[in-house]
């Protein structure tokens, strides 16, 4: 079981809707046991590629194959061995916990599906709401069902497309945990996120997808070298201490906004890097009202990526 | 071996979806029993308020009514199936059900099965209400029994008519039209008045649409008269427009599910 072995490959994918090209040429392999986090902000084509892999959507070239088979040609074989929990809880409303989870145990034809209904909405923490109508659950317990549901029949691979968006800081958290534990048990997770904290808190490989293609693909680890790892926003009190400053941080990725006197500078998150930033403001007396220091949003690593690529193109 | 499991698992897979939408349906109680309270209400109307001035020959006004009642009803339990194949196509679920291994077909038959029975039970409470008004059919055993028949294809043609509503609506609101189409067509008929009281046109088409063959048929069938070659024709309708329905929605369904 700890073996590993490729159980998503994915080669030269395409996709697209209305003459409009979402997917081209997609590439990525995955092995068993694994957390994969897909990585790409709205409308990147994350759940196009999700429902392809999931046999709802047919790609327009390339090949894809889950445990070996071809999610086109052998869709049933395909559909045997995955669940997906998509976007928008697929839970029947006016059943309850209960009724919902035992309805998918006969549909997988599962032996015992009372029995492993009650298990589920144990291990969940469902077990008092399992008599209750969905309707009255909570956005998270409606998310937990929908997860106790794709895990009906124990399926090697779970697709999970953006599990925590619209979710509570506490909500997500709990999500996170279960999805960890998910993996302990050998299950390969599959999950689309447009959070980096989330990719990188839980993925073991990381795919950033941007317009069409993988941009980078690696651990949190190999990724995070040449990501920019923050910004810090400095305030000042006049346009002159702007300028001064702007001067003497040469060397430095800075933008300027003289209307809100505001200066962000990507940094590596190093203390010596903001030590000698503000080293540099001291020495010429140049006063800063206020600093803050910002994570990188996905937005950074990308302009960080793609200036990166640039770079390398014009060597 | 391999067809024989592919049939078994087909039939249990259909036969879960039975279950489940029986299940919604139940805990829709209100749209069922609108189903069933709408017809009921129009058979109260017609028989006490306007009864009294309707001239359809011999016999009581509710006999007379009872068949035009009973399709209306099979109508508003029209428009429950297409709420319901709406609301499945298009919430995530009926992508769950796309990637799970099932029978793609039993999210229909699922449907459909429970909506015949929807429908037989709702028309026999229709008849037994009919029954406390007055209504005194005197159909024997096979002509029940053929009117039993008539009723189960016409069910099943309007079941599937239904579906081809609930598949192709953007919202549950547009879906439900189907039930108000039953309802024209049963009040352009001659479920209520006799068509010779109608303005030449209106005559022309009522006589000609499929619901006057129905009515008159399952009208002569229970008060014990002759059919007059209504019956050849009723048949027809109903099985054409089931034959006609099926195909083109799961035609529909392929597609939407094929995207």
């Amino acid at each position: 079981m700890n073996q590993k072995e490729t159980i998503i490959s994915v080669s030269s994918l395409e996709k697209s809707y209305k003459g409009l090209k979402v997917l081209k040429g997609v590439d990525f392999t995955l092995n068993n046991g694994s957390i994969f986090a897909l990585l790409g902000s709205n409308g990147a084509g994350k759940t196009t590629i999700v429902n392809i892999l999931s046999t709802l959507l047919k790609p327009d070239g390339g090949k894809a194959e889950i445990c070996g088979y071809d999610v086109v040609r052998q869709g049933m074989k395909v559909r045997k061995h995955i669940s997906l929990t998509g976007q928008y809880a697929a839970v029947d409303e006016v059943l309850t916990g209960r009724e919902n989870l035992r309805m998918i145990a006969s549909l997988r034809h599962l032996p015992y599906g009372e029995q492993k209904a009650d298990e589920l909405l144990d291990s969940f923490n469902l077990l008092d709401a399992g008599n209750r109508r969905v309707s009255t659950y909570s956005g998270g317990m409606r998310r937990r069902l929908d997860l106790a549901m794709s895990l009906m029949g124990s399926p090697s691979i779970i697709f999970l497309d953006e599990p925590t968006t619209g979710l509570d800081p506490q909500s997500r958290l709990a999500m996170w945990k279960i999805v960890k534990s998910l993996a302990d048990s050998g299950t390969t997770i599959f999950l689309t996120t447009q959070y980096l904290e989330e990719a990188e808190q839980l993925a073991d490989q990381i795919a950033i997808l941007n317009d069409g293609i993988i941009v980078a693909e690696g651990t949190p680890d190999a990724l995070k070298k040449g990501m920019p790892n923050g910004t810090v926003e400095l305030i000042f009190n006049s346009e002159t201490d702007i300028e001064m400053a702007y001067s003497l941080l040469i060397g430095y990725q800075v933008n300027r906004n003289e209307e809100m006197l505001t200066i962000n500078i990507i940094t590596d998150g190093s203390v010596e890097q903001l030590s000698d930033i503000l080293n540099r403001l001291n020495q010429s007396d140049v006063v800063v009202s206020s600093l803050t220091q910002k994570m990188p949003t996905l937005e950074d690593v990308f302009l960080a990526l793609i200036e990166k690529k640039q770079e390398e193109r014009n060597q | 071996m391999k067809i024989l499991s592919k049939i078994k698992y087909a039939v249990m897979d259909s036969f879960t979806m039975f279950k489940r939408c029986m299940l919604l349906s139940f805990r829709n109680l209100d749209s069922l029993i609108t189903g069933i309270l709408i017809p009921v209400l129009m058979m109260f109307l017609f028989v006490y308020v306007f009864g009294g001035s309707m001239n359809v020959g011999d016999g009581s006004y509710v006999n007379y009514i009872v068949p035009g009642v009973i399709l209306q009803c099979v109508g508003q339990c029209a428009a429950i199936t297409a709420i319901s194949v709406n609301n499945d196509m298009k919430k995530g679920i009926i992508d769950r059900f796309r990637s799970m291994p099932i029978t793609k077909s039993s999210v229909l038959t699922g449907h459909a099965s429970a909506a015949i029975i929807r429908n037989m039970v709702t028309t026999a409470l229709v008849i037994g209400v009919a029954l406390l008004i007055g209504f005194r059919p005197t159909a024997n055993i096979t002509q029940w029994l053929v009117v039993i028949g008539i009723l189960f294809i016409y069910i099943m043609a309007i079941t599937w008519l239904s579906i081809i509503f609930g598949l192709v609506s953007n919202s549950a609101e547009s879906a439900q039209v189907i039930s108000i189409v039953i309802l024209l067509l049963s009040y352009f008929s001659s479920g209520f008045v006799a068509t010779e009281s109608m303005p030449t046109a209106l005559r022309a088409f009522a006589e000609n649409q499929p619901l006057t063959p129905i009515i008159e048929t399952i009208r002569s069938l229970l008060m014990n008269t002759l059919t007059d070659g209504n019956l050849i024709i009723a048949i027809t309708w109903c099985i054409v427009i089931f034959a006609v329905s099926y195909v083109i929605a799961v035609q529909i369904y392929r597609r939407r599910l094929a995207k």
